[in-house]
């Protein structure tokens, strides 16, 4: 990783456009295609991984002079089943509806590579305004490409957005079903790897 | 004088050295041509609808290639036929009832991201006229499945709406299919010239057969792939097909759905099977087993188009798999 230190604002927007979760690192794919049929639940989503991805860089942050760099392993991961145990309550007593449907995906953001990637690499090495910021921008980064695919996928495949009825007809069906989530990530992906080399003069995702 | 001692160096250059007349464009054309018969026999059975389904089709299969290419500033390749042959072939793989925005969608498809975003002709893994129908079979399941029966009169607009043979046979058995076309040679009968509902160029297995002896003639397509494909689709019919073991009608399941359009002009595209004859044979089989599985005891009544795509992710390791051993190359003995 570059050592140079960044301003607070560079590192929110590295972690929104240069290092976005599953655009650019291609990592965390697999709630990026199970749970973006529709805007609703990729907001969800999106919202509760910004949420524990903020606290848990806030904390590994506050306490890595007390982690022993032998165990910060589990240490990590009992600080993260922490924050998602918090955000899976809430959501399951505030938004029932929407819990019902993506309860299991809350849960396994323990799992999430790039959570756990943000706090072993940055997280513990940093102070806490930088990692708080690193978080939220990785956060806000996940947040807007769950975004983006959800509202594609489910326009194209439903003809709804946020469960409105947008266009009438026949949607393309397999836009919603788990075939349409790979072709909606891959195109996605290419499309914003050819922004990336046509106007900033970058190498794309697989040239790092 | 330099020039003549230029002229007189020998020339040397990597191989090829010497060059057939075939290209590409030649063999792409040839297969078009060999797919006219069932074409016409298409517009015969489902009169304009034909025309204008596979029209569209082809029409948007060159378009976007055109485009595409123009827009990212390559040549164009829209000369060589193979986005004519991409539409045309899903043309007549689509049932004649969709309306217009089907084939365009498929075409599209099959072009732009089966073709294209793959690295062009020769580049693609699947093959992009079923890959377009695959996407449509599961975009609009219900327009995608309403059959037309053939009126064989040109100017009929009005049209009734059936069951293909294969659906009737998965749905109701054979009794009720026998009910409906007679006996056994009846059956038969309409199977071969194509009287019967289905996709658009799909009926008639006499117009392919012509189209596929035309190929064979001219040494485009060699029995490797489809002769083990339509074996182990009549074995497993035979055996599996019926009520007990070895009680099935092996004909019926021949000459229906698509088995003869995807064995002879679909599952032997150069790009999508393997190369090597060995590899060709497995290739055949493994299509023909996965259709009969799909066809008898799957959800869909017909399984040649998933079967072929299946078979086409396994085209580069049955191609690495056969690779013959280098000349005088030993066998590495194993410690």
């Amino acid at each position: 990783m570059s050592l140079k230190p960044k301003s607070n604002w560079e590192l929110i927007k590295n972690g929104m456009f240069g290092e976005n979760t599953i655009f650019r690192m291609a990592i965390s794919l697999c709630p990026s295609i199970a749970v973006t049929n529709g805007m609703k639940n990729g907001m969800a989503l999106g919202i509760a991984v910004m949420f524990v991805q903020t606290m848990v860089n806030a904390t590994v942050s506050l306490m890595r002079k007390f982690i022993h760099p032998k165990i910060r392993i589990p240490i990590f991961m009992l600080i993260i089943a922490g924050y998602v145990t918090i955000i899976d309550m809430l959501m399951a007593t505030y938004a029932r509806p929407i819990y019902k449907e993506i309860g299991l995906y809350i849960q396994i953001i323990v799992a999430f590579a790039s959570i756990f990637a943000r706090a072993e690499v940055f997280a513990n090495k940093n102070k806490l305004v930088p990692a708080i910021c690193d978080g939220l921008g990785m956060g806000i980064g996940f947040l807007l490409a769950m975004l983006v695919i959800s509202f594609f996928r489910e326009l194209l495949g439903k003809g709804e957005l946020f469960g409105y009825s947008i266009i009438a007809g026949n949607p393309l069906l397999i836009m919603v079903l788990p075939a349409g989530g790979f072709l909606a990530v891959g195109l996605l992906m290419g499309f914003f790897n050819w922004i990336d080399m046509r106007f900033f003069g970058g190498k794309g995702a697989s040239g790092v | 004088m330099a020039t003549e001692a230029e002229a007189r160096k020998l020339v040397v250059s990597v191989s090829p050295h010497a060059r057939g007349d075939e290209t590409v464009g030649r063999i792409m054309w040839s297969v078009n041509l060999a797919l006219l018969p069932a074409f016409i026999m298409s517009v015969y059975y489902f009169g304009p609808r034909a025309i204008y389904v596979t029209g569209l089709c082809i029409l948007a299969a060159v378009l976007s290639e055109h485009i595409y290419q123009t827009s990212l500033k390559k040549p164009t390749t829209i000369g060589d036929g193979s986005a004519f042959l991409t539409g045309l072939l899903l043309g007549l793989n689509l049932p004649p009832s969709v309306p217009f925005y089907v084939p365009i969608v498929g075409s599209v498809v099959a072009i732009i991201i089966t073709k294209l975003l793959f690295g062009g002709l020769g580049y693609n893994v699947f093959n992009p006229a079923l890959i377009g129908r695959a996407f449509l079979l599961i975009s609009f399941p219900k327009l995608m499945t309403i059959w037309f029966a053939p009126t064989a009169k040109f100017v009929a607009m009005d049209a009734m709406t059936t069951a293909t043979p294969l659906g009737i046979l998965k749905e109701e058995g054979i009794v009720k299919l026998m009910e409906i076309f007679g006996d056994k040679t009846d059956l038969y009968m309409s199977l071969l010239v194509g009287n019967r509902a289905g996709s658009l160029g799909e009926t008639s297995v006499i117009a392919l057969l012509i189209g596929a002896a035309f190929l064979f003639y001219r040494g485009y397509i060699t029995w490797h792939v489809p002769v083990p494909f339509l074996a182990t689709v009549g074995l497993m019919a035979w055996v599996f097909g019926g009520e007990g073991y070895f009680t099935g009608d092996p004909v019926i399941h021949l000459l229906s759905g698509g088995l003869m359009l995807g064995a002879f002009f679909m599952a032997t595209d150069y790009v999508t099977c393997p190369s090597i004859r060995k590899g060709q044979i497995i290739f055949g089989i493994g299509c023909g087993v996965i259709t009969m599985l799909i066809r008898l005891k799957g959800g869909f009544p017909e399984g040649v188009m998933f079967a072929i795509l299946l078979m086409n992710c396994f085209s580069p390791l049955i191609d690495r798999s056969f690779k013959p051993k280098m000349f005088g190359a030993v066998k590495e003995q194993k410690a």
